[in-house]
């Protein structure tokens, strides 16, 4: 009886706290479209938003609707998206991993889709016919299949699977530092050391129809799998135990992970720290039920990645910052207060 | 019979663990797994509640292959208590019960007041009620142990394995549990390291060495001066206890 009442406190509890997090991502999408180098009233953005949207003809500077529209709502947008699924990426691989440093980029996935970047970019691999994008993410694809296959030959504990991601990672990177130093003009290495980082810049609506679609079906199977990921807490043969058909689980959900980290790779380059701080940050909020956790961590992701974005552009006046300096700069701190206070609750 | 084990074997990798194994337990029986350190008592329990694949031979639960049986219906017969999982998640107890409800509850079914009454009772039965709210790594190992069996009371299931379910609990516990298991009139197999419990709680015994069934049957019947000197390499002597009226081991030094 008062384990019902408590609940009932709880979920109206949750109700409010998705409504702050909604209206607080759509704060920081609208205070995104307004702040840059030339400052645009909400009022404006607004207008613009409805003249492509609803089909209003505000009389708008065309100047204006151009920068709201095609450059910095869809950078937004892409924003949002990314660190939604980065952050829902580290989640889920925290989870079957049973360890709270997995992440897309600690397992040597980002540094996979560097290269695979870079291949496309110095080397010319594909003739044209792939884009670095698409370079991107065989690169991903292709970590990730390493990464596993190295796994399963050391042993699936989970502490294992991070070494090998570590592994993994510094041959990507030293594949990557080769093909630069060996290859690269000047011009070439400074557009890699961006995306190496991260970058926001040359997003357009063409990335917006594949981010956004990815991070929404990204969400959804992990929320279908939400049952499954609470029964990984003691391990996979605890979860097998239960009821969970651990191997199909497992396959499906790296799978999604995999996919999703190299869709937003080759999109924005890598992006480290946001799927290990936010879904850590999450757990803080809402405890670690992954019905509450998953859409804690989706919404979490977004709003940082935004807020990063806003970061990174005005810093620095008359420059933008790489946004993974800015999230790195931000989430280790977060990180270790995080830790900190977490000890403390104990 | 609730669970029969059929001429089972099971190698790991190279290593067969379970060797030609048959022995079957009646329904709300009790069955004590015994034998030395890798016998084979954990990966008997493993292959019954089909965590590993048989090599060869059959399990049937109910006269059913338990091959043949989907895992989730699986999940929901038969409970497991490993040896010692933990976890580095922040749950509380209650969390950790609840995952018992996990095969009983399909995708968008809520949580439901069936559920509360199976979390609520085996936290009772426990005696780990009044903890419920209280963190999971703050448990000492024979909490843990406890929260564990009522997660897998929380399961209701109509077979329950137990891998060395004393193991880290004060005398008190080790009594309260088995004699909590044995009266739940659920069909057990406890695999145990202490000969005398095992006389005590079970209602038949089974003896593994080396993967083998060495000896099977009522405890009086298994537990022989011989048999504990085969298999454990100990000198024994046992009588029937005045106080209990159930047999009883006395080792001697040397």
């Amino acid at each position: 009886m008062r384990a019902a009442v408590s609940r009932q406190h709880r979920w109206w509890a949750l109700v409010a706290l998705t409504v702050v997090a909604v209206v607080l991502l759509a704060i920081m999408i609208s205070l995104a479209v307004a702040i840059g180098e030339i400052a645009i009233p909400l009022s404006t953005t607004a207008r613009a938003v409805s003249n492509r949207i609803f089909g209003t003809s505000f009389e708008l500077n065309r100047i204006h609707q151009g920068i709201v529209w095609d450059y910095r709502l869809s950078r937004a947008l892409v924003a949002a998206s990314a660190g939604a699924s980065l952050a829902l990426c580290g989640v889920v691989l925290q989870a079957m991993l049973r360890n709270p440093l997995a992440e897309p980029y600690v397992l040597g996935i980002s540094a996979g889709a560097s290269t695979g970047a870079v291949c496309v970019m110095i080397l010319g691999l594909g003739y044209g016919a792939l884009t670095l994008s698409g370079g991107a993410f065989i690169g991903a694809i292709v970590a990730f299949l390493l990464v596993g296959v190295l796994a399963a030959g050391a042993g699936r504990s989970s502490e294992r699977i991070i070494l090998c991601g570590v592994a993994g990672s510094q041959l990507f990177n030293a594949l990557t530092s080769y093909i630069v130093t060996t290859s690269a003009n000047a011009e070439q290495a400074r557009g890699v050391l961006f995306w190496l980082l991260g970058s926001m810049s040359g997003v357009r609506w063409s990335d917006v129809y594949l981010s956004v679609p990815v991070a929404i079906a990204g969400y959804l199977a992990c929320l279908f799998h939400a049952r499954a990921l609470d029964a990984f807490a003691f391990g996979t043969d605890a979860a097998a135990a239960l009821g969970i058909a651990v191997r199909r689980v497992q396959v499906v959900l790296f799978g999604i992970t995999a996919l999703m980290t190299a869709a937003v790779v080759s999109m924005v380059g890598s992006i480290g720290f946001v799927g290990l701080v936010i879904p850590h940050a999450a757990r803080f909020i809402v405890g670690p039920s992954h019905h509450r956790l998953l859409p804690a961590t989706a919404l979490g992701g977004a709003i940082f990645m935004v807020f990063a974005d806003i970061v990174s552009r005005i810093i620095i006046p008359q420059q933008i910052l790489p946004i993974g300096v800015v999230t790195a700069l931000f989430g280790a701190p977060a990180f270790a207060i995080i830790l900190f206070r977490a000890r403390r609750s104990v | 019979m609730s669970i029969a084990v059929e001429n089972v074997a099971y190698a790991a990798g190279k290593t067969i663990v379970v060797d030609g194994v048959t022995l079957a337990v009646e329904q709300g029986k009790v069955l004590g797994l015994l034998g030395p350190n890798g016998s084979g008592k954990s990966s008997l329990l493993r292959l019954i509640c089909r965590l590993r694949r048989v090599d060869s031979g059959i399990i049937r639960l109910a006269e059913q292959d338990i091959a043949a049986i989907p895992r989730a219906n699986l999940a929901r017969r038969v409970a497991f208590v490993e040896q010692q999982a933990t976890t580095d998640t922040q749950l509380t107890v209650r969390d950790v019960v609840q995952l018992g409800r996990t095969p009983h509850r399909g995708l968008l079914s809520p949580w439901g007041v069936d559920d509360d009454l199976a979390v609520e009772d085996a936290l009772a039965r426990v005696d780990m009620a009044h903890r419920a709210d209280q963190f999971w790594h703050t448990l000492s190992g024979g909490e843990r142990q406890r929260v564990h069996i009522a997660r897998a009371l929380a399961q209701t299931p109509s077979e329950l394995l137990l891998d060395e379910p004393t193991n880290h609990l004060d005398i008190q516990h080790q009594l309260e549990i088995l004699s909590l298991v044995t009266r739940l009139g659920v069909t057990s197999i406890i695999a145990l390291h202490d000969l005398n419990l095992a006389a005590m709680f079970c209602d038949s015994l089974a003896v593994l060495q080396n993967g083998k069934v060495v000896a099977a049957g009522a405890p009086q019947e298994v537990l022989t001066e011989h048999l504990i000197a085969r298999v454990f390499g100990v000198r024994a002597h046992i009588e029937r206890s005045a106080v209990h009226g159930r047999y009883n081991i006395q080792y001697a030094m040397g």
